[in-house]
């Protein structure tokens, strides 16, 4: 064999491993079938229902997928050996997700949960292929006869952490490190800054974009410029525990996202703002297992014990606790509503008119950051 | 304001080092003619290496030892594979890239959200203590000074001593090299493996001490920027040191921007240090003479003796 055919022969076996590499990545989580089937052999009984996830980062990310495969696990506990759950990890928004959507749909799963965005598009498809499945979509708008929308309502947490932070911070400077200026976020944002204002009218809030959900040495910089700006209690919606580590070595203060972060960083945690979506799944699960399943949007949040803010530290003051959990219940109870009029945005225009309680289409448009917030919202102008 | 610049100064310089140390690792053995496009799977296979370390002994010194040991393993099996076995050096690259990713995310799973003993902060004696020049330069990590010492050493070493001739000749013309007797491949191996060992210091220094934790894929592109640092300085050592600065310091000005309130579309600043690897790309390419005085005439060609 000349020169150049060996070339070509070991670059094509190079791709070869490559493209099984690759393949590899969106591995599934072989269960343990051996109960079921042994329990098959014994007796005919009922087969379990079969439900699945896909995610959009790995189980072990400490925040966003970790919480929703702890809601799996919680309900895949709660229905026993009615239920059997499968997920699979790590898959790329795009046509990836479409294939693997397919896939769990035609191994017989009766419904599916997507929990990233991205995959509305590729899930729609699907569901139209698969009319007698079940389609659960995260953070959507789409919704079909078989494809529903499930969301929840971070930007309680926001103010909850707002209500804290406006009290224990000294500099009455805020930070706050964002990932993509988005209505979600923006609401976020804004809720954060109207807490800490309901209890310090002084307070503004600095907000660092870094443009990605995922980058911790950046989610770092980002919150050391914003305590070098003179911030000194932070909140982020990235999903990595950064943020919170640099407020710790700094020996200011931060919030957990997502998931219970207070191990992180003993001095510097305030609380943690959670995301529990195992009422929602067990609802869901339930509904398709009794054929009661309709479409529709769930938004649902403090109210149905989706979100809450947790581990509140026993550095906060007891009259500010007792103001958490008095908001806390008028959540609960749908007394109190986070976007409540008057709100102007920070360039002095009214944006809701006073008394009125924002409903979800007005939340679901937020392209302004509220008066105390510095800078303007980068582009879409 | 002064005061700001100051940490301004402080935290681009930071924010450089690890950029600057892989830079220089890879100049390395660009320099001896071989280009390793898998900077940034060895320094994320370092970085849980050195973050496992540190966090089993409680000290960060044995954490970079380790990221480099892993980083200079992961290098030798690219040099095997490349320098004996004579496989397309990118797609060899490319290939260690994505191993190092999917196999440090395999092995640190153990390791996330997992607490490093707080590091105490560093200052040099005396010189911390002057008013903004303490605070800019002499409170950093003592990775911040490796780093430069590094540089000086390298640029010694290339230009001034016998060794660092020979590596350079080995990346010139290689044949000329094995004609006088010189073991090419084991120099390149030599060279590859010391290369992986600075990325892997870079990466443990990313995990041990810059964020310090330990998550999937939180290198986030710092080995490719490395990669592109190595032609932006037309591999000389000083450069490949300024341009980490540069590099860090765009990203850091921009965020330091943004806590100031001064706006700045993010996504303009951080494509800026690809834009000027580019500029410096075409510059170069259009005079010859600089191309040829300072890149390796023989870098990514196989060498069969």
């Amino acid at each position: 064999m000349d020169v150049s055919k060996r070339l070509i022969f070991k670059a094509t076996a190079v791709a070869a491993a490559l493209a099984a590499g690759l393949a590899g990545c969106g591995k599934e989580e072989p269960k343990p079938a051996t109960p079921a089937a042994s329990a098959a052999k014994a007796a005919p009984v009922v087969e379990p229902f079969k439900a699945a996830w896909i995610y959009v980062g790995p189980v072990g990310d400490a925040g966003w997928t970790f919480a929703h495969d702890n809601g799996r696990k919680a309900v895949e506990a709660a229905m026993g050996g009615k239920l059997k759950t499968s997920f699979v990890e790590k898959v790329p928004e795009g046509p990836d997700a479409e294939r693997v959507i397919r896939d769990l749909a035609t191994q017989g799963n009766q419904i599916i949960f997507a929990t990233s965005f991205g995959y509305m598009e590729p899930m729609l498809k699907v569901a139209k292929e698969f009319p007698n499945v079940k389609f659960e979509h995260a953070t959507g708008y789409k919704t079909t006869e078989n494809m529903r929308v499930y969301d929840a309502r971070f930007y309680q947490d926001s103010y909850l952490a707002g209500v804290i932070a406006g009290k224990v911070t000294k500099s009455n400077v805020l930070g706050f490190v964002g990932s993509f200026p988005i209505p979600e976020v923006l609401r976020n944002i804004n809720a954060f800054t109207l807490g800490a204002q309901s209890v310090n009218p002084k307070v503004t809030t600095k907000v660092v974009w870094v443009s990605t959900w995922f980058d911790p040495p950046k989610e770092t910089e980002a919150a050391q410029a914003l305590i070098n700006g003179g911030a000194d209690v932070l909140l982020q919606n990235t999903d990595s525990t950064a943020v919170l580590k640099t407020a710790e070595s700094n020996g200011k203060f931060a919030f957990g996202w997502d998931s219970d972060m207070s191990a992180f960083a003993p001095k510097a945690h305030l609380g943690s703002a959670i995301v529990d979506w195992s009422n929602y799944y067990k609802k869901a699960v339930q509904e398709a297992m009794d054929k009661s399943w309709k479409t529709g949007v769930t938004r649902w949040g403090v109210k149905e014990g989706q979100n809450d803010l947790i581990k509140i530290a026993d550095s906060v003051p007891a009259e500010t606790k007792a103001k958490v959990e008095e908001l806390k219940k008028g959540l609960k109870e749908g007394t109190f509503e986070v976007f409540t009029g008057p709100i102007t945005d920070n360039a002095g225009k009214e944006r809701l008119a006073a008394g009125v309680k924002a409903d979800d289409d007005w939340k679901g448009k937020v392209d302004f950051f509220v008066k105390g917030v510095e800078g303007t919202v980068p582009a879409g102008k | 304001m002064s005061e700001q610049l100051a940490l301004l100064i402080a935290a681009t310089l930071a924010a450089g080092t690890p950029i600057a140390i892989a830079g220089l690792g890879l100049v390395i053995n660009e320099k001896a003619g071989v280009v390793n496009l898998g900077a940034e799977g060895m320094m994320l296979i370092a970085a849980v290496a050195g973050f496992a370390m540190a966090f089993k002994t409680g000290n960060p010194w044995i954490g970079f030892a380790a990221g480099m040991l892993g980083g200079a393993l992961a290098a030798m099996v690219f040099g095997l594979l490349a320098i004996w076995l004579n496989t397309n050096q990118f797609a060899t690259g490319l290939a260690i890239s994505l191993f190092g990713g999917g196999l440090s995310a395999f092995v640190g799973v153990e390791f996330v959200g997992k607490q490093l003993s707080q590091g105490q902060r560093f200052a040099v004696p005396f010189l911390s203590d002057i008013p903004l020049v303490g605070t800019a330069l002499f409170r950093q990590h003592p990775m911040v000074y490796i780093a430069i010492a590094l540089t000086a050493s390298l640029a010694w070493f290339f230009y001034r001593t016998r060794a660092g001739l020979v590596v350079r000749a080995v990346g010139e013309n290689p044949e000329s090299a094995h004609a006088l007797g010189y073991p090419v491949r084991l120099i390149r191996l030599a060279a590859v493996m010391a290369g992986g060992a600075l990325c892997g210091l870079a990466g443990a220094y990313l995990s041990v001490v810059y964020t310090p934790l330990w998550v999937e894929g939180m290198v986030a592109g710092r080995g490719w920027i490395a990669l592109a640092l190595t032609v932006f300085a037309t591999w000389r050592p000083a450069r490949v040191l300024l341009g980490a600065y540069l590099f860090g310091g765009v990203t850091i000005l921009q965020l330091f921007l943004q806590g100031m309130g001064v706006q700045v579309p993010a996504q303009f600043m951080s494509m800026l240090p690809y834009l000027a690897t580019i500029v410096v790309l075409v510059l170069i390419s259009r005079d010859p003479a600089w191309i040829r005085l300072n890149m390796p005439a023989s870098i990514g060609k196989p060498f069969y003796p």
